[in-house]
């Protein structure tokens, strides 16, 4: 338990490091476009892949399950919607980037760490924190966002692709169901909780990284914790804040 | 100059530098030697401010380093230069994106006058058409010396290297040495360098000290080491038979 508290504490202490004032913002602002390009666009086709099958695999198992004359059939486009908006395409895709993404900064950052580049920044008198991790930060936090609306067109694309392809019910009575009940704080929701895990994931996953000690077996341990790490404090997040701003 | 003043470090309740007072002298090349684990590599980090010392004062040019707070270390940081062991050079930058990057944080220097002290820096260490490369597609011998030509682009009054011999083989670590000799005199700068390599000691060394155990065995100049009688200092620089054999005849 100490030793929890020992890490927040430092988590903390390494988040100030960070925001404090960049030395030069026009590198900073080099810096963001380039993670922008190998955090946030690198991660696309994973996310569009597994939303458009997670969209279709909804779609079938709603088709399934509310099969009943009582039951209209948009109702299908309708959960698919939910499912897609308020869940899946921020939670679910956030998880899965904690895999992708936060391994990668961890590794990344936790071998700079055991090669001595970041001391060799620190002697160059850089904040090595600020410099390699703010624009990680602010280069997830503009564009995870941008992902999860991604994920959703995808899809609710894939479950309308799934309806098209096998017939298993009428492509406008999905279209219907889509607009059924629409309430646009939903997306809000969805965005907010796709910037707040963007945090979650690139803060904790570079705490990890930037406290590696040791040799590259130490860099590996940093990215399982980092991946565990992110994932755990994402879903106490998500209770969070679907209790802060219930839809 | 810099000067250490009874300096102490220890970690986890284990003394790795016990009482440590030496000063290193500007305009030449300053060895710290020692076998492995002798604490070489604490005290050089020490001295560059990434170890805090438990007791004791380092002063640089009479400024007390230990004494300043993080905006002043800044300062002074912005003329230390490091070579490290494995090099540092960030992966996932080209050499001139290396060299370039304390010029791009520290000074306000045109587009034009960077390039041109990029260059001078990079042909000043014999590696001019390697700009382009990345530290993985570069030999042992090139990535130490994009260290240097990093270290010394920002005209630094301090030159730090940790071990800059390892790895390679013993000609490219002569034309190391006589690198950094020659920069050392060539801008005047305090340089100290933490080796084990005896070719380094006998080729460069102009002041050396000799830690054992954490402590400070010895000091003195690398013609004072064929002479010394210091049984650990001539146990570890005259390890071979043949180095032995050498050491009588120079006696």
């Amino acid at each position: 338990m100490i030793k929890l508290f020992e890490h927040i504490g430092r988590y903390f202490m390494l988040l100030s490091k960070v925001f404090s004032r960049p030395e030069k913002m026009r590198i900073y602002r080099s810096r963001i476009w380039f993670e922008v390009e190998a955090l946030g666009f690198n991660s696309i086709s994973l996310t569009a892949i597994i939303s458009a099958f997670i969209g279709a695999v909804v779609a079938l198992q709603m088709a399934i399950t509310l099969e009943s004359p009582f039951i209209p059939q948009f109702m299908i486009g309708y959960s698919t919607r939910e499912v897609m908006v308020l869940e899946f395409s921020s939670t679910v895709v956030a998880l899965i980037l904690a895999g992708k993404v936060g391994s990668n900064i961890a590794s990344e950052i936790g071998t700079m760490r055991i090669t001595e580049q970041i001391d060799a920044l620190e002697i160059m008198g850089v904040n090595s924190a600020s410099y390699l991790i703010l624009p990680k930060i602010v280069a997830t936090v503009i564009f995870f966002p941008i992902l999860t609306l991604f994920s959703i067109i995808v899809g609710i694309l894939g479950g309308f692709a799934i309806a098209y392809l096998t017939g298993i019910m009428l492509t406008g009575d999905y279209i219907e169901g889509l607009f059924y009940c629409f309430e646009p704080f939903s997306f809000t929701y969805a965005l907010v909780k796709g910037a707040v895990f963007a945090f979650i994931i690139t803060s904790i996953s570079a705490y990890c990284g930037y406290y590696a000690k040791g040799n590259s077996l130490e860099v590996g341990r940093a990215s399982t914790k980092a991946v565990v790490a992110s994932s755990v404090t994402i879903m106490i997040f998500d209770l969070i804040l679907t209790q802060i701003m219930r839809v | 100059m810099i000067r250490a003043d009874h300096i102490s470090k220890s970690f986890e309740g284990r003394t790795v530098l016990n009482d440590i007072s030496v000063e290193f002298d500007t305009g030449k090349t300053n060895l710290i030697i020692g076998r492995s684990g002798s604490g070489k590599t604490v005290l050089l980090k020490s001295l560059v401010g990434l170890h805090d010392v438990d007791l004791g004062k380092i002063y640089y040019d009479d400024v007390c380093y230990t004494d300043l707070g993080f905006k002043e270390r800044k300062a002074i940081r912005k003329d230390i230069g490091m070579i490290f062991q494995g090099g540092a050079l960030l992966d996932s930058s080209t050499v001139r994106e290396n060299v370039r990057l304390p010029l791009d944080l520290f000074t306000e220097m045109s587009e034009g006058e960077k390039r041109d002290r990029v260059d001078f820096c990079l042909e000043r260490v014999r590696l001019v058409g390697a700009d382009h490369l990345y530290p993985s597609e570069l030999s042992g011998g090139m990535v130490k010396r994009v260290a240097i030509a990093r270290a010394i682009v920002l005209n630094p009054r301090y030159l730090f290297c940790d071990e800059p011999n390892s790895g390679l083989d013993p000609q490219t670590s002569v034309v190391i040495d006589n690198l950094i000799h020659e920069i050392t005199k060539e801008f005047n700068i305090t340089t100290i360098i933490n080796t084990h390599d005896m070719n380094s000691v006998m080729e460069i060394g102009e002041k050396i000290v000799y830690i054992h155990e954490g402590n400070k065995w010895w000091e003195g100049t690398k013609d004072d080491i064929l002479l010394s009688d210091n049984a650990e200092l001539n146990d570890f620089v005259f390890a071979s038979a043949m180095a032995k054999r050498a050491k009588m005849v120079a006696k």
